[in-house]
């Protein structure tokens, strides 16, 4: 009797021996730290400079680069769910970067110690601000649908629910990225069954986290108003932003030499049909929100919006319409754009600052700090696109860079300590020859 | 048959990769003319026959641009000018009542353009080819792959055409007749 040899795929060195697999030692290590530094120093700069602004715009970067983390976590499990031969070259990039989600949990710190400053609306509620001492129900100053609010909106079951989000995020970003590097040794198929197995739950729990954080993070800091579609709207946006973050990441490491023979332009005409798609899937959610907000007129629901329509934010709100849809879906709707590097990164760009925008247009109307909002109600004549240019600080656009070159220098340090793509994934192959019809 | 003209030339292949060559010589040759026939896509197969790029996409387009217009001047026109009605406050004709509509039928109107553009290019349907007149030409929904060389090519000679193909390693080269 012969044992029979355990079931391998075959590696990388077989099927393209002419691809480099692993970072060279020390090479992007520059990089690496420049992004790290560049990174620390946006974000410190916008402290020192921001004052009590800093929050927010803080909270913009934030929950702006978090969308593209939570992307990349989706994007890896919906791969294995799908059982998806095309992406097996991009995937281990995808993995990495969900795996800076450690980062954004450690980046969380800000928000904590700025907690009172933007959840103060819920977090102060029906409590007298000079004795502390909790208002009556009797009082006209009583926030009765705050109090309603209270079991799910305060303090500790909130931070609570922080470990909660990260737990589940890690803990996937985790389990994905560490069976995929394993496989890289053992070539064991039966880790891609293992891993599509985890997915069904994981992504049940990925979307209940991503939904319940962005409610957390966001829409509570106007805690009044609510919107069911909010968390996929938010998703939306942030994985769009991914596919962005995601082409122009495989695009740099292929100038640097690394992945270049292994992500052809088919590739790159996916992710581009992708990021096309969740940008179009973005206005579908936000204008759902807003036709059904629109349609039935409840003062309780509509506030959200007519606070927007002040400060500029109308105009915003129009930049948004034409930048997150109507330019982006012309530019981008040819297969020749899609297929050409420079016009497909012209386009992730754009879209980048778009959702940093889009991030902003959540956020920042709810600062009641921002410095021009005392001059916009004694003069309600500044309106329009100056008017927001006006209370605008570098910081709402710096924050968003920064934390993204903080997460990205991250990211490359997990590039650089793994393999450059699944090396024995058992649809490698299949990835490696793949072509749109 | 008396009046019957000849359509073209049919050689059968063994396989894809026979067939991909076969087409990227025949039109390096200079035929124009020239299509494939497979049971399955032969990636890549378009290219070496050297097909342009559809032209259904820009049909498609403005299926999609007639049906916005449409649908936007089906309510604007009813909703604000024929027959105003004025509910819960709304103006009659505002934009974001008309998105769905408006959506919805250029999305009708596109796949309109797409299914019935698609069999307007391809001449469907017909009740009959003169390719299926080739002796093994059945067995193209199984296991062989054919090129055809239509009569009406510029380079087309019974006689060269006919010994090029075989001289590519076509099997039954046979002329076929409509």
């Amino acid at each position: 009797m012969t044992a029979t040899a355990p079931l391998t795929a075959p590696s990388l060195q077989q099927l393209a021996p002419h691809v480099v697999p692993k970072v060279k030692d020390g090479d992007l290590a520059k990089a690496q730290m420049g992004l790290l530094a560049v990174g620390a120093v946006l974000v410190g700069a916008a402290w020192a400079t921001g004052g009590k602004s800093f929050a927010w715009s803080y909270l913009v970067g934030y929950m702006g680069v978090l969308g593209i983390c939570l992307g990349a976590l989706a994007f890896v499990m919906i791969q294995h769910i799908t059982r998806a031969g095309w992406s097996v070259v991009v995937r281990r990039v995808a993995e990495n970067i969900a795996a800076a989600l450690p980062l954004m949990l450690l980046l969380w710190i800000p928000i904590l110690v700025n907690f009172d400053e933007l959840f103060h609306h819920w977090a102060h509620a029906n409590v007298d601000e000079v004795t502390h001492a909790a208002i009556p129900a009797t009082d006209p100053s009583y926030d009765a649908v705050l109090a309603g609010k209270e079991a799910w909106l305060n303090k500790g079951f909130f931070l609570a629910r922080v470990g909660i989000y990260f737990a589940i995020w890690i803990g996937l970003a985790f389990v994905f990225r560490n069976g995929s590097v394993k496989q890289d040794e053992t070539g064991n198929p039966a880790i891609n069954l293992k891993l599509s197995r985890i997915a069904a739950p994981g992504l049940l729990l990925f979307a209940l986290s991503t939904t319940f954080a962005s409610f957390d993070w966001i829409m509570s800091l106007d805690p009044h108003w609510f919107s069911t579609i909010f968390g996929i709207a938010y998703f939306a946006g942030g994985y769009m932003a991914f596919f962005a973050v995601l082409i122009l990441l495989t695009r740099w490491l292929g100038t640097q030499g690394y992945l270049k023979d292994a992500v052809s332009t088919e590739h790159y005409h996916d992710l581009g049909k992708l990021m096309f798609a969740f940008m179009v899937f973005w206005t579908y959610a936000n204008f759902s929100q807003y036709m059904l907000i629109w349609y039935a007129n409840l003062p309780e629901e509509t506030a959200w919006f007519t606070h927007r329509k002040h400060g500029g934010w109308a105009a915003v709100g129009q930049i948004l319409i034409l930048g997150h849809f109507f330019i982006p879906f012309a530019f981008l709707m040819s297969r020749h754009v899609k297929r050409n590097p420079v016009a497909l990164a012209v386009g992730a760009i754009f879209l980048l600052v778009i959702h940093c925008i889009d991030m902003q247009f959540l956020i920042l109307p709810n600062n009641s700090h921002a410095p021009a909002d005392a001059g916009a109600a004694a003069d309600h004549h500044v309106e329009g696109i100056g008017a927001y240019l006006s209370h605008l600080h570098w910081a709402d656009f710096g924050c968003f860079v920064g934390v993204l070159a903080l997460v990205l220098g991250f990211v490359l340090w997990n590039v650089r300590r793994a393999n450059l793509l699944p090396v024995r994934d058992p649809r490698l192959a299949e990835s490696l020859h793949f072509q749109n019809i | 048959m008396a009046n019957t003209q000849k359509w073209g030339i049919v050689a059968e292949f063994d396989s894809a990769k026979a067939i991909y060559h076969a087409a990227e010589k025949a039109t390096a040759q200079g035929y124009q003319r020239v299509d494939a026939h497979t049971p399955f896509p032969v990636h890549g197969l378009d290219k070496a026959l050297r097909q342009g790029p559809s032209p259904l996409g820009w049909l498609v387009v403005c299926c999609g641009i007639t049906g916005i217009c449409l649908a936007q001047l089906m309510m604007w026109w009813m909703n604000s000018q024929d027959y105003v009605i004025w509910v819960s406050g709304k103006q009659p004709y505002a934009w974001p009542s008309t998105i769905p509509v408006t959506f919805e039928c250029m999305v009708l109107l596109s796949g309109f353009g797409a299914v019935f553009g698609m069999f307007a290019i391809n001449r469907l349907p017909r009740h009959h080819h003169p390719i299926f007149n080739h002796p093994t030409f059945w067995r193209v929904t199984d296991d062989r792959f054919f090129l055809s060389i239509e009569a009406t090519d510029p380079k087309f000679d019974s006689v060269q055409t006919a010994r090029f193909l075989e001289s590519i390693g076509g099997k039954h080269v046979a002329i076929v007749e409509d």
